[in-house]
């Protein structure tokens, strides 16, 4: 087993480390062509306002002038053309720390995906860059694996540190449920064959480094929807200050290009609009750092949505080892009877349970550990829709297993179930323990009680999923009586008993029939089904191929409670983006207060008087005109930069109810947005006007 | 602001507030295909009129077949009603013998009135015959506020629609609201009106000596049956061209409070269907709430603007509140009270004149419009683009509870949010378009009748007035020109104001109404997703504020330079323009 305390956490990255920032100014510069900046329409108007303004400039320095362009000073075009052009550099910025942070994270893993050579089963070699679906090939000790496929042959020890970040070697083996690899991963001990399942170059390795570069983003839906709603608000401004044109010279004032370029830039809502896709971007990279990949954003939104998480108990909500603690026999058979058919049943049995009864037999009824000859024992494995095992040797059959599997196995085996069994399956199961029956044959000989230990501190968690307003589900094989218990114990919602993959299959798609997002993490072949009906699948790394192919999202951990923090990662996408929307427009108001008196300052002044009525809106005192709309510009552009942490950190998310969310938010970003450019328009005019005089 | 002022705005807000719910479960019971008591009567009207129409009312059409047949339905209406008044002299009831007007001002009023605009070019007694007010302009009166209606009614199907795709039966919900909504109502509201001294009669003219020995034509006409559905239906256009300040079509000051209840009435009512027929009661307040907040302030601010009069008006010695252009029979509270509340319906009616508001006072009945006649707006047309609202608020709301966003468990995706756009930005986008174009241009200008800020407000007011299907004008701007020859001979129409603002008012109507429609298709059907604790509620106060807000943000703030440069520099200055 590995303990999970001692494990080697994944380097983490400061936000802003100064190898990345350098990349980034460079990147930011290249994405100012107009083929990068389409793609973003509402930054894209700030370019284009940019270039028009530097022309003015240029025209302006060589002593010319472009009629319609207005009368300005050069210097007060040119400080407009160059924050004009810092907003969009900002913008790319952004975008270029948030893709940095994932290309630093690719460049680790490419640095791994060495071009190594397979060897086939049947005899010759293929580059792994050829590999097909299907083949098999041979990887010895030392070895890399050459591609994603199954253990179809052999156990091996494996080290997948460079995946998961996780130092300890995990065993692979043949059959069940831990037969998947990865390409990239080394095998240390023993020879394993291994049938690739991946296409060329669609390795998981690949698909990864994809991910984490940004190669694969698009668009999520939901960010379209945004996108499209700041291009509307865009569009409109752009009219706003068209119109604006005609109606200041039917008022008799003059407006020159660089100011009115200087409102609508300041109008748009360029803030959002510069950090929307880093915002993407992070949200993808925060879920990385977690060890949890997501194979597409859609999923990362999704899980935002999330109304139900299906969460298994063992592993999750229990931890995973129950114990036996108890032998009780029936009436008329010994104890010692009972002890030994349990321990024969178990030990084949390489669960912790089952080993757990071995150590108990040993202890209670002095019996070793015995070995039975291979030829005359054939084990009976569990299986999930027996839900029992054992042993048949010497023409005598041992079964244990859950009481319902072990009493219908003696009924069809003709015997008859003592009335004493079921009553002490169901006290064992009120305590909140496990019943496993014995059986031999067609008697049954008692039940061992397996205890059931709940994690420390599920309940809190449950609590806070409650107030964001998630329905936990505990799915587990155990009968309704224990399972009651333990849902009690843990504080979950409601819980599956008795659980079979069709059961947990049909409990999501009467969830999802109802409206709600269904959540739910797996690893065996058995779960694939259920993974790929819920809405998000989280398949666990140590899980099959099968698993890790349904679902949405892979967590390199194997933690089964990383889904919570999922769930946290999603919301948080969503709230930063509807955050930094309604900060963006509520800004505007005050921008207007900036630059609209210093346009119409003078306009309808009386004979003999500066300044006309609109002076009176000026309620910011800004020193003049021209450091009023420069002030708005400087405010509005380095805005962005002060948010990109908070872009790339992402809102801090709090488990309280959506009203509560709701009203927090739009006191911070709502209240917050239409008052802090009052001060900041303000002190930067201090600087503008007071210092540098303009 | 006198004790006698609030009372009068306080009671008229508390009466339909207690009218609304009754109203308002009565068109959810309607709209639901329910029996009324009215249905004995009129249900085999109802019923023959399909079977003399050809239609299956039980026919379920989807968004596209509803748009399809509202389209064609218009259009007919349109053609019909250019025809009556082109054709105007050969009809009857043509006692001053009126000439047609010239056909561009024929296309603006036609467009005008099967819009809901009700904007007038013309006047009323010397332009038109009592039989082209009559089978003209009534007419489309009661269809276009149906046509409104049976909107909004889709829209509210397609939200709570769980299943279906379809949106109901055009045909059926006009003939419904006509039948069972309109027509009881403005019949009884005729008939108080008439009670009440307003004029109903087919005579000619009266003529007679004033006391100064001129010599006066009194004209008559069929006022009091359009009077009411001109108010019921937020019509607005007026019999008489000083619409309700005219004694003849507003007798008293019990008839102009019944005025305004009456516009105020259906729009009010209708989000508490709304409430009814999504089955969510505390949405229909909710959206009610946010409504009557905005109008309380517009009418508070118009009111304190009036009582207070302008700072130019302080420096020529005149003291007191700002009685310039008001009828002394209803003085201040009333007509600021109006004012308001007919600029916030699409209505248009006015008892006073607009344009002699104060600087402020008349920024607001601009506001109310710009503000895309959410306030309560026009029949169905005020709850449709305010449910366009409703969504962007929901969008960028949800988006800050981290969910994606859903509007009665329904999810706001990418499509409806395209469509939202288009329907909420249609008309600021065609205002400024249009008010841009006329005031650039030497066309245009030909219009203005003031110079300054006022002429520029007066170009602003046209165009948003016209693009918001409210039809009051400020006045001053002129699409018709008339002498006093007999029989109207020799009037013109100013064609550049006559086509822009007909277009802008078919482009304003229409565009938003597709839009709103698909949005409707688009959440038809959709799944439905229980509302818990992590889901945002839409019908509590916060939502009722950040609703609030983001038509502020949204709607008003596009309009922000150009008030300036209109109404508020002259409210912030003592000059006279």
């Amino acid at each position: 087993m590995i303990d999970r305390s001692t494990r080697a956490a994944r380097p983490t990255r400061s936000l802003l480390e100064p190898a990345i920032l350098r990349t980034a100014v460079i990147d930011a510069a290249k994405k100012l062509h107009p083929r990068d900046m389409v793609h973003n329409p509402v930054m894209f108007v700030v370019e284009i306002g940019a270039v028009l303004t530097s022309i003015v400039w240029i025209v302006q320095a060589f002593g010319g002038s472009i009629s319609g362009a207005g009368r300005d000073p050069a210097w007060y075009t040119l400080t407009v053309a160059i924050w004009l052009w810092l907003t969009v550099l900002f913008g790319n910025f952004a975008e270029a720390i948030a893709e940095g942070r994932g290309r630093a994270q690719a460049a680790t893993l490419r640095a791994m995906r060495r071009d190594t050579v397979a060897r086939l089963r049947d005899g010759g070699e293929k580059p792994a860059a050829e590999l097909a679906p299907g083949d098999l090939v041979v990887v010895d000790a030392g070895e890399t694996i050459p591609g994603d496929g199954t253990v179809v042959e052999g156990i091996a020890s494996v080290d997948e540190s460079a995946i998961t970040g996780e130092s300890a070697p995990v065993i692979r083996e043949a059959g069940g449920d831990r037969s998947a690899v990865t390409g990239g991963t080394r095998v240390l001990s023993d020879h394993i064959v291994v049938e690739i399942t991946q296409k060329p170059g669609e390795s998981f390795l690949d698909r990864m480094i994809a991910l984490v570069e940004g190669a694969a983003r698009r668009k999520t839906p939901n960010e379209i929807a945004l996108g499209i709603l700041l291009a509307g608000l865009t569009l409109i401004f752009l009219l706003v200050i068209v119109a604006l044109r005609p109606f200041a010279d039917y008022a008799g004032t003059t407006t020159s290009l660089a100011t009115l370029i200087s409102l609508l830039v300041a109008l748009i809502p360029t803030t959002i609009g510069a950090l929307l896709s880093a915002i993407g971007i992070a949200g993808m990279d925060r879920l990385v750092r977690r060890n949890v990949l997501a194979l597409s954003g859609r999923a990362v939104e999704a899980s935002g949505d999330v109304d139900v998480l299906l969460l298994d108990k063992t592993g999750t909500i229990t931890l995973g080892n129950r114990q036996a603690s108890e032998f009780v026999a029936m009436p008329g058979v010994t104890m010692q009877e009972l002890a030994e058919a349990a321990q024969l049943s178990s030990l084949a049995d390489e669960t912790p349970e089952g080993r757990s009864i071995v150590v108990l037999a040993k202890q209670q009824a002095g019996l070793r550990g015995r070995e039975l000859a291979p030829h005359e024992a054939r084990f009976v494995p569990f299986t999930a829709q027996t839900r029992m095992s054992g042993v048949d040797f010497d023409g005598t059959r041992l079964r244990k297993g859950a009481g319902d599997a072990i009493e219908r196995w003696i009924v069809e085996e003709g015997g008859v179930n003592p009335p004493e069994l079921r009553v002490e399956m169901d006290r064992i199961a009120r305590d909140g323990g496990t019943p496993l029956a014995v059986a031999r044959d067609n008697q049954a000989l008692g039940v061992v009680h397996l205890q059931d230990i709940v994690k420390e501190g599920m309940r809190d968690r449950f609590d806070h999923l409650r107030a964001m307003g998630i329905r936990t589900v505990m799915v587990t094989g155990d009968n309704p009586l224990t399972a009651a218990r333990i849902a009690q114990e843990a504080g979950v919602d409601d819980f599956l008993a008795q659980a079979t993959p069709e059961a947990k299959l049909a409990l999501i798609k009467e969830q999802q029939a109802t409206g709600r997002m269904v959540a739910m993490t797996g690893d065996g072949t058995n779960d694939a089904p259920a993974l790929a009906q819920a809405d998000v699948g989280v398949a666990m790394n140590t899980g099959t191929q099968a698993a890790r192919e349904a679902g949405n999202m892979v967590d390199l951990d194997s933690n089964p409670t990383k889904l919570i923090e999922i769930v946290e990662v999603g919301k948080q996408l969503l709230i930063t983006r509807g955050a930094l929307t309604t900060f963006s427009i509520a800004n505007d108001v005050a921008k207007y207060f900036a630059i609209l008196p210093a346009i119409f300052a003078a306009t309808y002044a009386a004979s003999g008087h500066a300044t006309g009525p609109l002076d009176k809106l000026n309620i910011m005192s800004l020193g003049s005109p021209r450091s009023a709309i420069i002030s708005a510009i400087v405010f509005n552009a380095i805005v962005i930069p002060m948010l990109v942490p908070l872009a790339l950190r992402g809102v801090r998310y709090r488990p309280v109810g959506a009203s509560a969310l709701l009203r927090r938010n739009l006191l911070i970003y709502g209240l917050g947005g239409l008052i802090a450019p009052f001060a900041g328009i303000r002190l930067i005019d201090l600087i503008v006007h007071n210092l540098l005089g303009a | 602001m006198t004790v006698q002022g609030s009372i009068q705005i306080v009671l008229l807000l508390a009466v339909l507030t207690a009218a609304a719910p009754l109203l308002g479960g009565y068109m959810a019971r309607v709209f639901d295909g329910g029996t009324m008591r009215l249905t004995r009567v009129l249900g085999p009207v109802e019923r023959g009129f399909y079977r003399v129409i050809r239609v299956d009312a039980r026919q379920e059409q989807d968004w596209k077949a509803y748009a399809r047949s509202l389209l064609v339905f218009s259009l007919l209406s349109w053609l019909a009603l250019f025809l009556i008044l082109r054709t105007q002299s050969v009809h009857p009831f043509n006692p001053s013998g009126f000439s047609a007007a010239p056909w561009d001002v024929t296309f603006n009023t036609s467009s005008s009135f099967v819009t809901n605009t009700n904007w007038q070019y013309y006047a009323g007694e010397t332009t038109l015959s009592n039989f082209s007010q009559m089978a003209g302009l009534a007419v489309q009166n009661f269809l276009s506020a149906a046509v409104g209606i049976a909107v909004v009614v889709a829209v509210i199907r397609g939200i709570s629609a769980r299943s279906a795709k379809t949106l109901g039966n055009f045909w059926a919900d006009m003939t419904r609201t006509v039948l069972y909504v309109l027509l009881p109502i403005a019949f009884v509201a005729s008939i108080f009106f008439i009670s009440q001294g307003m004029v109903q009669s087919l005579s000619p003219a009266k003529a007679f000596t004033s006391l100064e020995g001129v010599k006066q034509l009194i004209t008559l006409g069929p006022v009091a049956s359009q009077e009411a559905i001109k108010l019921l239906g937020t019509n607005g256009g007026g019999f008489f061209n000083v619409n309700s300040a005219m004694p003849f079509e507003n007798p008293s000051g019990l008839t102009d409070f019944v005025s305004m209840f009456l516009l105020l009435l259906i729009p009010v009512s209708l989000p508490i269907t709304f409430g009814r027929m999504v089955g969510a009661r505390r949405q229909g307040w909710a959206i009610y709430g946010a409504m009557m907040i905005m109008l309380v302030v517009a009418i508070g601010i118009v009111y304190a603007a009036e009582g207070h009069g302008s700072v130019a008006q302080h420096l020529a010695g005149v003291n007191g509140g700002n009685f310039e252009g008001k009828e002394t029979r209803f003085g201040i509270p009333s007509s600021s009270l109006f004012a308001a509340v007919t600029t916030v319906t699409s209505t248009g009616a006015v008892n006073a004149a607009m344009e002699s508001l104060t600087g402020i006072g008349g920024a607001v009945p601009m506001a109310n419009m710009m503000s895309g006649e959410v306030i309560f707006g026009g029949v169905g047309s005020g709850l449709y683009s305010m449910l366009l609202f409703v969504i962007l608020a929901v969008f960028i709301a949800g988006l800050m509870v981290g969910r994606t966003p859903e509007f009665l468990g329904k999810k706001i995706a990418a499509r409806e949010i395209k469509l939202t756009m288009v329907g909420t930005l249609a008309t600021p986008l065609l205002i400024l378009i249009a008010s841009g174009i006329a005031i650039a241009t030497t066309y245009g200008r030909r219009s203005i009748f003031n110079a300054g800020p006022q002429g520029f407000s007066e170009t602003l007011y046209a165009y948003t007035s016209q693009a918001n299907n409210n039809g009051s004008a400020f006045a001053g701007y002129t699409g018709f020109v008339q002498p006093n020859a007999p029989g109207n001979h020799g009037a013109f129409g100013i064609t550049f104001a006559d086509l822009l603002g007909g277009g802008t008012m078919m482009l304003a109507r229409y565009l938003p109404i597709l839009a709103v429609l698909a949005v409707a298709g688009a959440l038809a059907g959709r799944r439905v997703s229980p509302a818990g604790p992590g889901t945002m509620r839409t019908d509590n106060g916060t939502f009722v504020v950040m609703l609030i807000g983001v038509i502020l943000l949204v709607a008003l703030l596009t309009f922000v330079p150009a008030l300036l440069l209109g109404p508020i520099v002259q409210g912030l200055t003592n000059q006279v323009f």
